[in-house]
């Protein structure tokens, strides 16, 4: 929840594309045309404009309430001394809490951490959402059913799956995952203290796969058939197919997939809250948010930590998000 | 051998297809058993089944909390719609100027950790006395939606061919007749999933009700964890609460994919 | 309504069509709060944690009702994590949404100093029947600050050694009521066989959870969080030796998957017969011996706390029932508290609910029921004994500049304790050795330190 002061494209104004009456629709830009149109550039125009902005404004200036005011008050916050049990000891303490920030390892190790978790989860549930997408996408008995419940984990509430996967699925004394491994005589596993960061990542590829599939597939089904028939009349295979024609038509897909399972991931904080309590490498930026807040009672600390996560995420975002969506790559504002 | 090898596929695609739907059906066998079967090791395939654990969550009082989830689930779901729709087609109809910022913005409220702003929020809301407030709780599902869904909104705005919009227009239509009774049935599939997936978020929210809500406006997640017990033998109980809890949005998933399919079809993307 | 108001006039300007309509909203439902409390009718709000005896007392609380007509009891329960949070966020900050919180031994010195609390001294001593005198003197001497308390024990325990009868005959192992940290150790490793494990240990990241027994080895073991001055004493050679211990005991005869064990892990695990020995709070005791919830019950012994270089090692912990300073309703309040911690609720859940079930620990009264030493013959004398024993004054080998076992009653502790016990579930998990992480943990801890000087 943040303001984002400086993102104006790096290149200035002048080039600004967005204003330029450019191709804006998908493809060959359907609804280019009324920006070209040399009546529409006059008054028409202007009032297109007012118009937009009218229709922005409503939900911009929601956004800003209820997101910059809480934003300005953890500011105001950052720069008090304010532990929860200390109310008599309130005070202004300047850069205090954020040297703290910078020389406790602890935030570096959690910004790996975040990056590890997030990056690995959103890797990984893309890989395997493209592969069931296409699993799903072939035509076979109950397919639709398939599709159903292939679906199911997305829609589990995290703090139930969290809890499910530490107490029915893992657990060394009744979990059924120990007990599957010892079926096929492999020695159980000490999910938790071992491997706990495989933990975390394993629930929430298990929860996003089917949201990273969905997307995926309706890449797949966007595809028009024409074309790869043409393609396999011409004598390409299945995989010269799959690869020169459906991942590059993808791409976009995949593209949208990342950016909203990233921003939902960052946040990750039950699974953590429930089974590894941060240790192992999980104790993400959310997590050591709370641990500060709540364990540390310590509301000064606490917003030091959350407004540099929020400059380092945005800063991080907009370096990814520039480099890789095209729709933030210059040029391209569709 | 091509239909040898397309049940062998078939066979694969059910066999993920089962795994992963697994944690979810046992979540729910279990639900049924007694607890002393739910902890048994091996597990008993045979066992009874029976609903006392859904009656005893019944009991519990979950019925409200229930309601509480619902009021601040669907109200949000509403009102980011209501907030969205115009913001995209605002956005869509013409590039304003920063366009891009305007988008980066929405997206860059949803990175400041809940953590972070909890006990700000907290705070503001004590001094405004609205705390326990599920009304606060829709609004702020709303803003924590809102940006995801006026991101995929825009891009289901741009799909819409021109020249429909151009003709609605030569007709005479102002630009709500034009958004409602032209634009929005073309984009009704992608609508749906938006809401779905609002729904779904503001559903499954456990942080900010746990700290912001006590009796009246607590909502499902916070009390699902309550589920553990010191008692011990407590997996079919948390079972059958789990299976209540996630149910509502379990099946307006399954209920809806077709229009989530359909939605992000639409080129949530381009 | 004046805060529709306020809110209004945020968003009019704003022209926030559709604000308008959740305000609307809001509007409505406030009015309907408001109602409430003006009609003679009191809502008590109690936030409680999701521990048994708490679900007892919310199974029992239409007997309040009855008796106490006008008054109603809305029970909030919660994970013992969300509890402190939510609890502590909600009356450090005034902001009174609870008549009742359960707080823990921990926190109630610290908030009765801040005047957060109540002070319920003189309604508590001014009526006899309620008989003050008869709780745990230990327990209210935690309770108390400048001989005001400010909350009363729900139930208290300490910690106790819990061992499999059957087990040990088998393994033809005698074990003394008294024993040695090194016999335990002997034992457990005798008795880690395939089919169960020797001892079942915490080993959960928290400052209550694997940090609560750990406490207690250290401090036989002649280690402790800070000497007479407040300085750290994490990597001490005693603080060490007690750790390595543990870690070592844990993992050499330990129950697999350590990281994920805390109580109620190790509680299943006892009760399905699969370890032989728990070292744990004894309120695990009353659930372990209660046929319905265990398959082991009549076959579990118990000793004190295992000891090296001190007497006693158990600890002291209890639940406790407080008002905070900002509730609307102090009398229906204190009444409500006064009733969940008489002698006759103790008879109340004995007679509906089971004599195993009375909360254990904080009335002595509570131990000469009649039906009560029957049904808890197994484990309510050990229980008193212990709780009478222990020195919350000087647990360990050397003094202690605060009273309290098992925690240090500084607003820094939990977050001191939290992370040196992430430290120490990396060295259980051989992630790092138990030198490396104590020597982390006396940065950590000492910086909490300074701040006592």
């Amino acid at each position: 929840m943040t303001s984002n002061p400086e993102t104006t494209s790096p290149r200035g104004p002048a080039v600004d594309t967005s204003t330029a009456p450019k191709p804006r629709g998908i493809g060959n830009g359907a609804r280019s045309r009324r920006d070209a149109q040399p009546v529409a550039a006059g008054a028409a125009a202007k009032q297109t404009a007012r118009l937009a902005r009218g229709l922005v404004l409503p939900g911009m200036t929601f956004t800003i309430l209820l997101t910059q005011i809480p934003f300005v008050v953890t500011i105001v916050f950052s720069f008090l001394r304010w532990n929860q049990l200390r109310p008599d000891e309130i005070r202004f303490t300047g850069w205090d809490n954020y040297a703290v920030v910078f020389t406790r390892p602890e935030f570096l190790s959690s910004l790996g951490a975040t990056v590890i978790i997030t990056g690995s989860a959103v890797l990984l549930s893309l890989v395997f959402g493209l592969f069931l997408a296409v699993l799903l996408d072939r035509k076979f008995r109950g397919r639709g059913l398939a599709r159903t419940l292939a679906i199911t984990p997305f829609l589990v509430m995290p703090a139930a799956a969290a809890l499910v996967w530490k107490w029915l699925m893992l657990d060394s004394n009744v979990g059924m995952v120990n007990w599957s491994l010892g079926l096929l005589g492999i020695d159980p596993v000490q999910w938790n203290t071992n491997f706990p960061l495989v933990t975390i990542v394993a629930v929430l590829v298990w929860q996003y796969t089917p949201f990273m599939m969905l997307i995926l597939m309706a890449g797949l089904q966007s595809q028009g058939g024409d074309v790869l028939e043409a393609a396999a009349v011409d004598g390409a295979g299945p995989a010269r197919i799959f690869w020169s024609l459906t991942l590059p038509h993808l791409r976009p897909y995949a593209e949208i997939a990342t950016l909203l399972g990233s921003i939902m991931l960052l946040q990750v904080f039950d699974p953590i809250a429930i089974m590894t309590k941060g240790t192992g490498g999980t104790k993400t930026l959310s997590y050591l948010l709370y641990e500060r807040a709540f364990i540390g009672l310590d509301i000064g600390q606490a917003a030091a930590f959350g407004v540099i996560a929020v400059i380092v995420t945005i800063g991080v975002a907009m370096i990814a998000l520039r480099s890789t969506f095209s729709i933030f790559v210059e040029g391209k504002v569709r | 051998m091509r239909i040898f090898r397309e049940s062998l596929i078939t066979t694969l695609t059910w066999l993920i297809v089962l795994l992963l739907f697994f944690p979810v059906a046992w979540m729910v066998i279990t639900a049924l058993k007694s607890e002393n079967d739910a902890a048994a090791i091996p597990p008993r395939f045979d066992a009874a089944l029976t609903l006392d654990q859904f009656r005893a969550v019944i009991d519990t009082g979950i019925g409200d909390y229930l309601t509480s989830s619902f009021i601040a689930s669907v109200g949000s779901t509403l009102l980011v719609l209501a907030l969205s729709i115009p913001v995209a087609y605002g956005l869509s109809i013409r590039p304003i100027v920063k366009i891009r910022d305007v988008l980066f913005f929405f997206i860059s409220t949803r990175f400041l950790p809940a953590a972070a702003s909890i006990l700000p929020i907290f705070i503001i809301l004590k001094t405004l006395g609205l705390l326990d407030n599920i009304n606060v709780m829709l609004l702020l599902y709303t803003a924590m939606n809102l940006p995801i869904a006026v991101w995929m909104m825009r891009s289901f705005f741009n799909e819409v061919p021109e020249e429909i919009v151009e003709a609605a227009r030569l007709d005479g239509a102002n630009l709500r007749t034009e958004l409602i009774r032209v634009v929005l049935p073309i984009v009704l599939p992608g609508v749906a999933a938006v809401a779905l997936i609002c729904f779904i978020f503001a559903w499954n929210e456990y942080f900010l009700a746990n700290i912001l809500t006590t009796v009246d406006a607590r909502t499902v997640p916070p009390f699902l964890a309550s589920f553990v017990s010191g008692r011990g033998q407590f997996l079919a109980i948390l079972s059958a609460a789990s299976t209540l809890a996630v149910l509502p949005v379990v099946l307006a998933g399954w209920l809806a994919q077709k229009q989530l399919v359909r939605g992000l079809a639409m080129g949530a993307v381009k | 309504m004046m805060l529709t108001r306020i809110w209004r006039h945020k968003a009019a300007p704003a022209g926030l069509a559709v604000g308008a309509l959740a305000l609307a909203l809001t509007a409505c439902s406030s009015s309907g709060d408001a109602g409430g409390g003006a009609g003679g009718d009191v809502k008590l709000t109690i936030a409680t944690v999701n521990n048994p005896q708490m679900q007892d007392m919310e199974e029992l609380k239409s007997h309040f009702e009855e008796d106490n007509p006008g008054i109603t009891v809305e029970f909030v329960t919660m994970e013992e994590g969300d509890l402190r949070a939510a609890v502590t966020a909600d009356v450090a900050s005034g902001a009174g949404q609870y008549d009742i919180v359960t707080v823990g031994a921990y926190e109630v010195p610290q908030w009765g100093a801040q005047d957060w609390l109540l002070d319920l001294t003189e309604s508590l001593e001014g009526d006899a029947a309620y008989d003050v005198d008869d709780i745990l003197p230990p327990l209210r001497d935690a309770l108390s600050v400048d001989g005001k308390q400010y909350a009363v024990p729900f139930y208290g325990e300490s910690s106790i050694l819990m061992y499999n009868k059957a087990m040990f005959a088998e393994a033809g192992i005698e074990i003394s009521n008294n024993p040695t940290w090194q016999e335990v150790a002997e034992y457990a490793a005798v008795l880690d066989t395939d089919e169960h494990a020797g001892i079942c240990l915490r080993g959960k990241p928290g400052w209550g959870d694997l940090f609560a027994p750990l406490t207690t080895v250290v401090q036989t073991f002649g280690g402790n969080w800070y000497d007479e001055n407040w300085d750290a004493q994490v990597n001490s050679p005693e603080f060490v030796e007690g750790v390595e211990f543990y870690v070592d005991l844990l993992t050499e005869h330990g129950q697999a998957d350590p990281v994920s064990y805390s109580f109620t892990e190790c509680l299943n695990l006892l009760s399905s017969g699969k370890v032989a020995m728990w070292y744990d709070a004894s309120v695990a005791a009353s659930i372990l011996e209660d046929p319905e919830a265990s398959e082991v019950a009549g076959q579990m012994g118990y000793t004190h706390a295992p000891v090296y270089k001190t007497e006693e090692s158990g600890w002291l912990w209890s639940w406790n029932l407080a008002i905070p300073k900002t509730t609307k309703n102090p009398e229906a309040a204190t009444t409500f508290v006064k009733w969940a911690t008489s002698k006759e609720y103790h008879q109340l859940v004995g007679e509906e609910l089971g004599w195993t079930r009375v909360p254990p620990g904080a009335r002595t009264s509570t131990y000469s029921i009649p039906e009560y030493q029957e049904a808890a013959a197994a484990f309510a004398p050990i229980t008193l004994e212990v709780m009478e024993s222990v020195n919350p004054e000087q647990p360990g080998v050397d003094p202690q500049p605060w009273v309290g076992i098992q925690y240090v009653p500084i607003p820094e502790f939990q977050d001191v304790g939290n992370q040196v016990a992430q430290l120490v579930a990396d060295a259980i998990a051989g992630r790092t050795t138990v030198q490396d992480a104590l020597d982390r943990g006396q940065d950590i801890a000492q910086t909490a330190g300074d701040l006592q000087k």
